[in-house]
């Protein structure tokens, strides 16, 4: 293991919410250039992770970290390996393109510099999350990629359908990151460890363990959420309501791979069993499928595209789950060619839209001669996607073949839906790909052209790159899926594919493919008629199942809240009473705990009580003989007053004066306040209750002044403790410098919890404010603006 | 309730309150008294006042808006506490300074700090309330 220095590497991970923090300044003052600027931080990222290359293509490792909470063995600690590494060289790399491809798509618009902002936080969390080594360092990015791409998705606020899709990515992605939580803890639990570098050599007590198959469903939960498998795969397309370039990034390089990443993860602790190796490919090729289908019925160029990142999605789990070397092999290679290939064609489609003001692919056309260097990089992107030489997508799906192809039932099945998956997709590529550019030139598309440098350098650079490691294929290898395949497998790989593909079934394989792909592609207007049809005959998906369950939660909150919380202040009252007298009384009944009741009139002797002791005890008497008696409620405030001030005197008499001080003041003020509120109301003169009910609450009221009395009695009984008393008397003066031994409780001793005190009351006071506040005019605002009225009604 | 003996008294009654209110919380440390119950004393003594001579008198005299205050107390309290961290002690450690003036030595700390943070925060909070009830908006 080779270990770093620390505070660079915790420097870089810091970076981008560092830039996050100065880029709405930065942008105010540069306006859209400032993406060149702030592209600078992905830039120095990737470049501290290409420094690395050399150790991890050795198959050494990088770790560091921080102690983070001791006392609990949890750090803040990373660790880069092949896997991680050719995740923070993608986030970052592709993270430079959409830096620029930002400023470049959004200039102009008002909030470029928050939308900056956000995307370098999301850059942050996943860069994060593919370095973690602690459980709960990569929970927390884990979690912190869902909000980043919450605010993301809803970038554009303003739109329902924006909102709806961000909230819809959250509560999908953030539910499964709480399976994941739950997960990572079993795994913790059982294993003893909390580090995930320390998991992968600790060899395999996780498959053995009776709890295996709680783990893996957790943490399947989570994975499956956050790569959109079938059926979650709806919030997927629904996060194409963000501007492209988040489209772009979230799927060519980051978020939605973050669950393909975990189970690369932790597949050498996880897999090699036959629940991973049943449930994986089973989960994977039906997303595949489903993936593609649903790919084929878009017309949006966005929309198509988010769709096959579905089916690539599953894909890549599929081959995961079947765990062979050479399936990892193939489908590390598909991830990195995905990721190059993907984010470029999102980019042209955001270049089209940008330039042509359309993304159906039923309005657009002629584009070629317009816009010359997109449509390049398009056409070199889809070759790459349909698996066509030259370009990295070819290497990856011979290898895929390659890596799949047997003579047994299993094999035999996932190879014929990676033939489907594979020729739909060479479909769809090409869709994207040609039909913009080729055929009849709309006439309300004349305006389009070429789009200025900073939108069409990305599609270039990841087309190029598409090329480049495929011509070098020993170098690519070399450095990323050799080790990258090796962290995945647990053990050495060696990946060897290149331009010279397998000679022999893969390559057969490969050809059949094609063929499929050109045979639907020419019919591909007549497949999307027919999987409209299909899909409006089936008439539900998970999508629509998403809003039935989000209003359905609604609508069970309601109707417990209808028995819970009636609204009726008496009813409250009298649940509470009841309630805290059987928590008084019973325990004291049950075990045997009653006090011991003072023997009248000997014990305690009332002939010692001074005369006036006797007087303040017959002025609370009055009080409350003066509250039952009270014809209005604004007498009965001030009776109840009369009360409370003879239990201040009391105090005061036994030697309390801070706290008989304080009951004063605070008996004046209540009496003060609840007369105003009192004002407020209508003054009933007189009580309006039945008798009956009368005669219940009267019952409850001696019932708690009974067990009350029972309670003080008791709590008098017990031997008194003085350490705290001790304590407080020798250190209040020679500590903190005060005699009034309250005072100095409260301000010095347990300062913390005054202060805490103190902030409560204060937004105790806000909200009373803000509840006196609401005027009718509000309040008949709010009623008329409640969605769910009609449905409770 | 503006009777013309109440209206009278009242502006002498408030301000003597609340001149009680700051002599109870700086003898709070020693003597009965503190942030907490100096700070209902004030709130009382505005609350009268308000119910005397109405309520934007009240606010005209506080110059501020009573939750303003309160948030200037709880950051008070909140830099008292912080205040010990740059001096190297836990959170929340009261520190003493003794400053010559007068001809006598006078006690501070952050711990009066913090507690005149009570003292505003209590005050704040509820005259804010007090005022609001007694301003009937809606009718």
């Amino acid at each position: 293991m080779v270990s770093d220095t620390p505070s660079t590497t915790l420097f870089v991970l810091l970076l981008p919410f560092i830039a996050a923090l100065i880029a709405p300044a930065l942008t105010r003052r540069l306006g859209h250039n400032a993406a060149w600027v702030l592209a600078l931080v992905p830039v120095t990222i990737f470049w501290h992770f290409a420094t690395f290359l050399p150790e991890i293509s050795r198959g050494e490792v990088v770790t560091g970290g921080f102690q983070w909470i001791p006392a609990f063995q949890v750090n803040f600690s990373w660790f880069i390996d092949g896997l991680s590494l050719t995740f923070a060289l993608l986030i970052s790399g592709i993270g430079v393109l959409i830096v620029l491809y930002s400023g470049g798509y959004l200039k102009g618009h008002a909030h470029l510099g928050r939308f900056f902002s956000f995307i370098l936080m999301f850059m942050g969390s996943m860069l994060g999350l593919v370095a973690s080594d602690s459980f709960l360092m990569f929970f927390v990015f884990w979690e912190l990629t869902s909000i980043t791409s919450f605010l993301l998705i809803g970038f554009d606020h303003k739109r329902e359908a924006s909102r709806r899709a961000a909230l819809q990515a959250l509560v999908v992605t953030g539910g499964g990151g709480l399976f994941l939580l739950a997960g990572l803890l079993m795994i913790w639990n059982i294993t003893g460890i909390s580090e995930l570098s320390l998991l992968l050599l600790s060899g395999s007590p996780l498959a053995d363990s009776p709890f295996y198959i709680a783990v893996f469903v957790l943490v399947l939960g989570g994975a499956f959420t956050k790569s959109a498998q079938f059926p979650l795969h709806f919030w997927l397309p629904n996060a194409m309501e963000a501007p492209t370039p988040v489209s772009a990034y979230l799927h060519s390089a980051t978020m939605v791979k973050a669950g393909v990443y975990l189970l690369m993860r932790l597949n050498p602790v996880l897999g090699d069993t036959v629940a991973w190796e049943t449930v994986l490919p089973i989960f994977g090729g039906t997303t595949l499928i489903v993936g593609t289908l649903l790919a084929i019925r878009q017309t949006d160029l966005k929309l198509m595209l988010a769709y096959t990142t579905v089916s690539s999605l599953g894909l890549l789990v599929m081959l995961t789950g079947f765990g062979t070397e050479k399936a990892i092999a193939a489908a590390v290679l598909y991830l990195v060619a995905h990721s190059m290939f993907k984010g470029a064609l999102f980019m042209v489609a955001g270049c089209i839209d940008h330039e042509a003001g359309t993304r159906d692919v039923t309005k657009l056309g002629g584009l070629m001669a317009a816009m010359p260097i997109t449509f390049a990089a398009a056409l070199a992107s889809a070759v790459s996607m349909a698996g066509l030489p030259p370009f990295f997508g070819f290497l990856a799906k011979e290898e895929i073949y390659y890596g799949l192809w047997g003579v047994d039932a299993w094999p035999l099945l996932l190879t014929l839906v990676a033939i489907v998956g594979n020729g739909l997709m060479f479909v769809i590529g090409f869709a994207v790909a040609l039909k913009p550019f080729f055929g009849q030139k709309k006439p309300e598309l004349s305006h389009a052209h070429e789009g200025p440098v900073l939108l069409w350098l990305g599609p270039a650079v990841l087309a190029l790159a598409s090329l480049f490691t495929a011509l070098f294929s020993g170098v690519s290898h070399e450095f990323i899926s050799i080790p990258m395949a090796s962290a995945v497998q647990g053990e050495p790989v060696s990946v060897y594919i290149s331009l010279i593909p397998h000679i022999g079934m893969p390559l057969l394989l490969s050809g059949v493919t094609v063929a499929f792909g050109i045979v639907a592609y020419l019919n591909v207007d007549r497949l999307r008629a027919v999987m409209a049809r299909l899909l409006v005959a089936i008439g539900w998906g998970p999508d629509r199942g998403f809003d039935q369950f989000i209003r359905g939660l609604v609508l069970a909150s309601f109707s417990i809240t209808k028995v819970a919380q009636p609204g009726r202040m008496e009813i409250y009252m009298r649940v509470t009473f009841i309630l805290v007298i059987i928590a008084i009384l019973a325990p004291m009944i049950f075990f045997g705990e009653l006090p011991a009741l003072p023997t009248w009139p000997s014990d305690p002797p009332f002939y010692e009580l001074a005369v006036y002791e006797l007087a303040i005890m017959a002025i609370a008497a009055v009080g409350l003989v003066a509250v039952i008696y009270a014809n209005n409620r604004l007498t009965a405030i001030v009776s109840l007053g009369i009360q409370g001030f003879a239990v201040a005197l009391l105090f005061m008499l036994f030697g309390a004066p801070d706290l008989s001080f304080t009951q004063f003041m605070v008996e004046t003020l209540s009496v003060v306040i609840l007369a105003l509120a009192m004002t407020r109301l209508k003054l009933t003169p007189a009580d309006h209750r039945p008798v009956g009910r009368r005669y219940l609450d009267m019952t409850i009221a001696c019932f708690g002044a009974g067990a009350f009395m029972l309670m003080l009695l008791k709590v008098t009984q017990q031997p008194f403790d003085l350490t705290l008393s001790e304590f407080f008397t020798t250190y209040s003066l020679s500590v903190a410098y005060g005699a009034n031994i309250v005072n100095v409780i409260l301000v010095d001793f347990r300062g913390t919890d005054t202060w805490g005190e103190i902030g409560v009351v204060m937004v105790a006071g806000l909200a009373i404010l803000s509840l006196i506040r609401i005027n009718k005019r509000r309040a008949a605002y709010i009623a008329a603006n409640d969605p769910y009225q009609e449905e409770r009604e | 309730m503006r009777t013309l003996i109440f209206r009278t008294v009242a502006p002498y009654l408030s301000s003597l309150m609340v001149l009680f209110s700051i002599f109870v919380l700086l003898r709070g440390h020693n003597e009965p008294g503190g942030g907490f119950i100096g700070g209902l004393i004030a709130a009382s003594a505005f609350a009268i006042y308000g119910v005397a001579c109405g309520v934007s008198p009240v606010r005209r005299a506080l110059h501020y808006h009573p939750m303003g205050i309160s948030g200037a107390g709880l950051l008070m309290a909140s830099i008292a506490g912080l205040v010990s961290i740059f001096a190297g002690v836990p959170f929340m450690t009261g520190l003493w300074f003794y400053v010559p003036a007068f001809g006598t030595e006078l006690k501070l700390s952050t711990v009066l700090l913090f507690d005149i943070g009570v003292y505003l925060v209590v005050v704040g909070s509820i005259t804010s309330i007090a005022l609001a009830l007694e301003e009937r908006t809606e009718d």
